[in-house]
């Protein structure tokens, strides 16, 4: 096949099957005109948080749809880069230093500290863990999550079980992008970002060995690749980018939480991966919009709102079984398809 | 033919109380089709699977080209040229047969963290696949999922991987089983072509193919090997007669 055709046949697949996503963006792009018309304010700060879990539910999934990887640790990530954040603008607001470095509320500083500490964390978490798969993969990923919970309980000095409200203005360079809808704006952007880093990912070679793994990994080691180093980069990768989610979601809540990261939110990550399609990098963001919704909505029917949530979900599962995303039609794995 | 490519010497391996490798030793020679033959749970694959590094030997030494590879991890033997294809088919069945033989090829080339070009269109990866899938007579199939083949083409995928890793010395566990008389046929074919370029280990029970194929045999019966010889030889030992092959002819 020639090269140049099978560059640009290359982007008009990639579009093709990937038009749901566009469509979603641009449908949560109009959130905040849609907030202006009704004038209910509300709506932004509820996709605000949509939008944020949907950056963690497509980090998740790209080691739980195509790594078979089921980490329930992903709140506990989400924390330490929401509470990286929030530490260093407590230190900012008490001028006081933390150990020898001065605090920030700069968040060209702690965004990328956030989203360093938080990889650091995954590799070291993800070099135990890793070791062991199924069922001993969820009980220690789930181990490490509630360490991370009582951890920051433990932390008196920032909280401790009440948790760190951000007193310091937080800006970026300079910049003030704490209005609803610029923030808003920033996170959707963010996850935009993901998406197309995670549908690269996937397809290359790293990607292709990822999934593979997850198939069959006796055969990968028979093929001549040791499996751990792959798993445990996409490790780190995934919670890379759950830390950023993390910082993002201290900056906008101007607050952080250890129940930020409770064990149960590590679930609901799962549950938005596993319900929006894991077969599609950006099947999680449609759970994301369904869970956080449905988790909104239903109590102002309800106060016993579980219910009727549980049978959504059940029904979904039931009829969709790759989940929402196959709305939009059954999708293979896309490392699988060849030219 | 020349020096032995692989040298097994006294192997030993037993689970919980049973023999499964027996001293056992045996050489296949560079170019040579070396057949192993011997009743269900005479040890064969336990062999093979010592042979490629998925289990580890209690005792004895394991030489490849001369190297000691007794201790050597699998993923670090593929790539010193062992391959092997498994008795139960062992794919990617999500994977289309392309996309199977790539990751053989990628997998051979070593070049695992790159993250951004997608390795579906990436020639360096299908060229040498597709090469691989012509060898192996599965060209009309190549972009059919692993998953929607039938038994026989799953059986030339699996050979088709272990081609694209370019061995030095082939495992073949049970090439044929499962198969239909035709398909074993064909496999029998490919294998004749395969046989000139590769040293091959060969476990299989049709003896139809193993005659057909085997430049030496070695019978295992009960992890021990009983007698190793050219295959006229081997049909008209008494002891392997009794053994063995005296059900079957």
């Amino acid at each position: 096949m020639p090269e140049s055709s099978s560059n640009s046949t290359s982007v008009l697949t990639a579009l093709k099957q990937a038009w749901p996503a566009v469509l979603v963006l641009i449908l949560l792009a109009l959130v905040p005109t849609i907030s202006q018309v009704i004038d209910n304010p509300f709506i932004i700060r509820l996709f605000t948080r949509v939008v944020i879990f949907a950056i963690v539910a497509v980090a998740l999934n790209f080691v739980l749809g195509f790594g078979a990887l089921v980490s329930m640790m992903h709140a506990g990530l989400f924390g330490i880069g929401a509470y990286v954040v929030a530490i260093f603008a407590f230190h900012e607001y008490d001028s006081s230093p933390l150990w020898l470095i001065p605090g920030t509320a700069n968040l060209a500083v702690t965004i990328p500290l956030a989203i360093i500490v938080t990889a650091f964390a995954a590799a070291l978490t993800g070099a135990v863990s890793l070791r062991t798969s199924g069922a001993y993969f969820i009980m220690i990923t789930l181990a490490f999550n509630q360490m991370l919970y009582y951890f920051f309980v433990a932390l008196q000095k920032y909280g401790g079980d009440d948790g760190l409200q951000i007193l310091a203005s937080l800006e970026f360079a300079g910049v003030n992008i704490s209005r609803r809808v610029t923030f808003y704006y920033i996170a959707l952007c963010v996850l935009a970002v993901t998406l197309v880093l995670f549908s690269r990912l996937i397809n290359s070679r790293f990607g292709v060995i990822l999934q593979a793994t997850a198939q069959n990994e006796r055969r990968v080691i028979a093929l001549g690749i040791s499996p751990l180093r792959y798993k445990l980069a996409a490790f780190v990768i995934s919670g890379a980018v759950t830390g950023l989610a993390g910082a993002l979601w201290a900056t906008g809540q101007q607050f952080v939480s250890p129940s930020d990261l409770s064990w149960i939110r590590s679930a609901d990550f799962v549950v938005m991966a596993v319900l929006g399609g894991m077969a599609r990098v950006w099947g999680p963001v449609l759970g994301a919009v369904v869970i956080v919704l449905l988790e909104a909505l239903l109590p102002n029917y309800t106060q016993f709102w579980q219910l009727p949530f549980g049978v959504i979900v059940i029904l979904i599962v039931v009829y969709l079984q790759g989940g929402l995303a196959d709305l939009f039609g059954r999708a293979r794995q896309p490392g699988g398809g060849g030219h | 033919m020349g020096a032995p490519l692989l040298e097994v010497k006294t192997l030993q391996k037993r689970f919980a109380g049973i023999v499964a490798t027996n001293d056992l030793s045996l050489d296949v020679k560079a170019g040579e089709t070396h057949a192993l033959i011997g009743p269900n749970g005479a040890g064969k694959t336990t062999l093979i699977a010592q042979l490629q590094g998925e289990l580890t030997p209690d005792g004895g030494t394991i030489l490849f080209n001369g190297r000691d590879i007794t201790r050597e991890p699998a993923h670090r033997r593929a790539h010193l040229g062992i391959a092997r294809s498994f008795q139960i088919t062992s794919v990617f069945p999500q994977f289309t047969v392309l996309a199977n033989v790539a990751l053989a090829v990628q997998a051979q080339q070593g070049h695992g963290f790159r993250f951004f070009r997608a390795a579906c269109d990436d020639p360096s990866l299908t060229r040498p696949a597709r090469e691989a899938i012509d060898q192996i007579g599965l060209s009309d199939r190549a972009h059919v999922y692993a998953e929607d083949l039938s038994h026989g083409e799953r059986r030339q995928l699996e050979l088709a991987m272990a081609l694209a890793m370019k061995p030095a010395l082939l495992l073949l566990d049970e090439p044929m089983a499962g198969m239909g008389r035709q398909d074993g046929q064909r496999m029998t074919r490919i294998l004749e072509g395969l046989k000139k370029n590769y040293a091959i280990l060969l476990v299989e029970h049709d003896m139809d193919a193993v005659f057909a194929l085997a430049d030496r045999l070695t019978v295992l019966v009960a992890g021990r090997a009983i007698a190793t010889g050219l295959p006229d030889a081997i049909r008209s030992d008494p002891a392997v007669k009794a053994a063995y092959l005296g059900h079957g002819s």
